[in-house]
């Protein structure tokens, strides 16, 4: 016995060397990654920073991205360590050491693992609070919200398969294109006519979806980056989804205010035969709900539109 | 310690004791695929015909001569008449009427005929499931490079817009649906009897009824697509899925009969699995891809009936216009989508486990080595599955609905990432210091754990609301549930595959073939997938057949990889149909010099797996021990009997 003793000894202390083999190569190369992915990469992540929110979500995609890399690199070399070291000969035919387990591995593994976890969890939260929803649908009534008196209000209307915004501080206009001021908190009022849509504005950091019969709310501020800026439809809504996108841009405050004037000069003959603004709309006689139901809500709670 | 139940005995004869009273009958047919066929024709015919006779004011569109209760009443009469062309019918209408049914007699050796039968014995079933999921898989992914020649050009388009949106459907639907059964079907029939040292499963008739519901389910999902198909893709959203016309209808009943395929062989898997083990089976010994299969089953049983309920609110809003999906009239649309998703994500999960399962079952036989730390193993499935039902509303994050219960969500959600990675211990603590063998099932092996890595860490940024509000419904998602799914499941498959076809079939498939496809499968996979993050990062959404001209080199290269990898499918799939049509290389018993006690019948399994119940002595996975023993005695004395099942150590 005491010659598989001191075999023991020997394999634990070839488990330690080579332990610290693997832990060196690792560590080297996650310096350098990391590095790359802060500094090099990073600055380059979608989705930009056109908005405070799409900022954020750069910064949490960059924080994600460096906390993914130690574990991506832990698998492959632990991986590659062990299949060119453990590999049996062509013909050996023989088996490995017996193993069943390792209470101090074991024990590292679980409490770095959990430990990654709730970080995370902590993280992801205090993100999207601090952020006020970070851009995404709160509901109705969102409990997190940017601490600012009288944000413009842009009611993004969906249905199959368009967007249109309506401006309630414009005399509730209508409009098919999407412009908006630097520097200025914008709150989406997000809503469908008819089936779930999504309304994702790429480069604002906005995403929220559209149902019919609710008001997603999602707050962005605007930085002073001017430029173009997607909208597409985020959630499969039926034949047309795929072409159910178009542009908008953030222009200076002045630019902004003389094109929504005009707008409201120019549709005011529109605006007139719309229904007063409602928050979410019943869109049973303009046939936009494909004319399944009946016309009439027996809830009569919403706005015919 | 271990409940230890000793089943008195297998398949019990009624023949030998007739003078007990009752009144034996034959079977009044026997029925197979071919009569089903006609049995579903003239069910499907009827019901077409009731529904319209009683319901034909009812269509949306007037006078259209279409109206969903028909199309509802249809496909239920077909199911009838399936089933009754299949002969199922049989045993319970003899039961009622008073009869004892004597069941037709049990061939020495699997025929060819039998597999196209109403057959109760687990080998012809397992037999079944295999080629049925091979089919459904094969038919399946063609779609897939159906969409992906489609997104070779951003304006071009090969489809119209709502065939390629059909096609997305069909997609993802099959596969979703389908492939729950990819590891259970096949595996957990044909294997779980002959590793836990059982006779049969606890409910053969059961376990025929669970194959024979996916052969129609997958028919009527099929013909969807001649009827205009479904705009709402696999996830069914209302009210989009109330649009649809009858092709929606197809994807209601398809799912719902898969569901209850799930359910019943659920059911039996957790029946078998706690009372058919043999004496000495303890849970300390059980092979893990028997832990691995009753977590999933008692998954299902509690998440698929959630699937059934949301597919009835469906049917009952398209068939007699209810309004409970419809916002307008009192319903909501969150309701089909919390329905869903309770059963959804636990689904995921009903995917992943199997194949994980399955991977952690084989890895001991080519490392050489037994499974390191066997109870975290067990303990991770059962956590992710325990897990699997409180985060299904990380789906909706940006939904709107209960923003303020998202920090929840993404708790519990990161939470599941713990038990995952029990699962890479467990494998990488089996590795090390092993004498691996890197044959073709190996290979395969050691790619899922490439590939899941990858689904594995990008589910963390799916699971972080900030982050998701990027990467939510976009490719990036689609390409972290391929690597899951597809990386993890269908690789875990195709080494199962290779690894038991000695077993099932007395053949060994081509190691070179198998090498080269191997190859070229786990290649293409990576480099079709691993853009698509890419591409989902850089704004493009799912589901989309237009979309940004910049995008347009990533796409290609994709959809070519996409080509590589149907190609590498094809090898594969052409090398085990060779093996077993044409070259039927005989296979030595136990080729890999496994100790699960599945290889110790050997082929060909007889027809009652074992000639008495044997007494397990030990774990299946005693690798590198100096002297293992057998892991069972095949033919103990009866007070070895006694002993091993009369207490704990
Ligand atoms: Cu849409």
């Amino acid at each position: 016995m005491a010659a598989s003793q001191q075999a023991l000894a020997e394999r634990k202390q070839d488990d330690r060397r080579r332990g610290w083999q693997i832990f060196a190569v690792w560590f080297v190369l996650v310096v350098i990654t990391d590095y790359l992915v802060w500094f090099v990469w990073g600055p380059h992540m979608p989705p930009g920073t056109m908005t405070n929110t799409a900022a954020a979500q750069q910064f949490d995609f960059k924080v994600l991205t460096a906390m993914v890399v130690p574990v991506l690199f832990m698998v492959w070399i632990y991986g590659g360590y062990v299949l060119i070291n453990f590999r049996a000969k062509p013909g050996d035919r023989g088996d490995g050491v017996v193993i069943t387990g390792n209470r101090k591995v074991q024990g590292i593994w679980y409490v770095a693992s959990t430990v990654m976890v709730l970080f995370l969890a902590w993280f992801g939260t205090f993100e999207l609070i601090s952020n006020n929803g970070i851009g995404t649908g709160g509901g109705p009534s969102p409990i997190w919200k940017p601490n600012v008196k009288s944000p413009l209000v842009i009611q993004v209307i969906a249905q199959q398969w368009r967007f249109t915004y309506r401006w309630p501080q414009f005399g509730g206009m209508e409009t098919t294109s999407l412009d908006l001021p630097a520097n200025t908190t914008v709150k989406f009022d997000v809503t469908s006519l008819d089936v779930i849509h999504d309304f994702w504005a790429y480069q604002l950091g906005v995403k929220a979806d559209a149902n019919p019969g609710v008001n997603n709310v999602a707050y962005t501020t605007t930085t002073s980056q001017l430029g173009r800026f997607t909208v597409r439809c985020d959630e499969l809504c039926g034949i047309w989804h795929g072409a159910m996108y178009n542009y908008g841009h953030v222009v200076s405050r002045s630019a902004f205010y003389s094109w929504a004037h005009q707008m409201q000069v120019q549709n005011a003959g529109v605006t007139k035969l719309l229904p007063p603004f409602s928050l979410t709309y019943t869109p049973s006689y303009s046939g936009a709900g494909g004319g399944y139901y009946p016309s009439y809500d027996p809830n009569g709670s919403t706005q015919t539109y | 310690m271990a409940v230890e139940m000793t089943p008195a005995s297998g398949v019990k004869s009624p023949s030998g004791s007739r003078a007990d009273g009752l009144k034996y009958v034959k079977p009044w047919f026997t029925g197979n695929f071919f009569t089903a066929l006609i049995g579903g024709g003239i069910g499907y015919a009827f019901g077409h015909w009731l529904g319209n006779a009683i319901a034909s004011g009812y269509s949306v569109t007037v006078n259209s001569g279409y109206n969903d209760v028909a199309v509802y009443l249809s496909l239920l009469f077909g199911i009838v008449g399936w089933f009754a062309g299949l002969g199922a019918l049989n045993y319970p209408i003899q039961k009622l009427l008073g009869l004892e049914p004597l069941d037709p007699p049990k061939s020495e050796k699997r025929t060819f005929w039998e597999h196209w039968t109403y057959s109760s014995d687990h080998k012809v079933v397992g037999v079944q499931y295999l080629f049925g999921m091979l089919l459904y898989f094969l038919v399946a992914g063609l779609l897939a490079l159906g969409i992906r020649t489609e997104l070779l050009s951003p304006t071009y388009h090969i489809w119209a817009p709502e065939t390629y949106i059909e096609i997305v459907g069909e997609h993802g639907t099959m596969m979703m649906m389908m492939m729950t059964s990819v590891v259970m079907g096949p595996f957990g029939n044909f294997l779980i009897p002959l590793m836990i040292g059982s006779k049969k499963m606890a409910f053969p008739r059961l376990e025929a009824a669970s194959f024979w519901f996916t052969v129609p389910s997958f028919l009527i999902l099929l013909s969807a697509l001649w009827q205009g198909g479904f705009q709402s893709g696999w996830t069914g959203y209302a009210p989009l899925s109330i649009q649809g016309g009858p092709g929606q209808s197809d994807y209601d009943v398809a799912f719902m009969l898969m569901a209850f395929s799930m359910i019943l062989a659920s059911i039996n898997m957790t029946a078998t699995i706690i009372n058919y083990r043999a004496p000495g089976m303890r849970w300390s010994r059980m092979p893990i891809l028997a832990w691995g299969l009753i977590t999933t089953a008692f998954t299902m049983l509690l998440s698929v009936p959630v699937l059934v309920d949301g597919l009835y609110v469906m049917g009952l809003d398209r068939g007699v216009r209810t309004a409970m999906l419809y916002a307008g009239h009192g319903g909501s649309s969150f309701l089909w989508e919390n329905l869903f998703w309770f059963f959804g994500h636990p689904e995921v999960y009903l995917l992943a486990l199997p194949g994980f399962a399955l991977t952690t079952e084989l890895l001991p036989v080519f490392a050489r080595k037994p499974i390191f730390a066997y109870k975290t193993s067990a303990a991770g499935m059962i956590g992710v599955a325990t897990l699997s039902f409180f985060v299904w509303q990380h789906h909706l994050f940006m939904s709107g609905m209960n923003p303020d219960m998202r920090p929840l969500f993404m708790l519990t959600t990161e939470l599941i990432s713990i038990p995952t990675g029990f699962l890479y211990l467990v494998a990488m603590g089996t590795l090390w210091r092993g004498k691996i063998r890197l044959e073709v099932p190996m290979l395969f092996l050691l790619a899922v754990f490439w590939n899941f890595l990858w689904g594995g860490v990008t589910g963390v940024y799916n699971s972080d609301v900030p982050v998701d509000a990027l990467v939510h419904g976009s490719f990036f998602v689609m390409a972290h549930f391929h690597f899951t799914i597809m990386g993890q499941l269908m690789f875990a498959v195709f080494a199962g595959v290779y690894y038991y076809v000695p077993l099932l079939f007395g053949v060994r498939m081509n190691d070179k073939l198998g090498k080269i496809s191997f190859w070229i499968i786990f290649i293409s996979f990576n480099s079709t997938f691993l853009p698509l993050f890419m591409i989902g990062l850089l704004g493009q959404p799912r589901r989309v057949f237009e979309y940004a001209v910049r995008l347009q080199h990533l796409n290609q290269w994709v959809t070519v990889s996409a080509y590589v990898l149907g190609f590498g499918i094809l090898l594969y799939v052409i090398n085990l149909v060779w093996s077993l049509a044409v070259t039927r290389t005989p296979s030595e018993q136990n080729p890999w010099e496994s100790q699960g006690l599945e290889w110790q019948v050997g082929y060909p399994v007889p027809k009652d797996n074992f000639e008495k119940i044997p007494v397990v002595l030990r774990s299946p996975y005693y690798y590198g021990y100096e002297n293992p023993g057998p892991i069972a005695d095949l033919d103990p004395s009866a007070e070895r009997v006694a002993v091993v099942s009369g207490g704990d150590e």
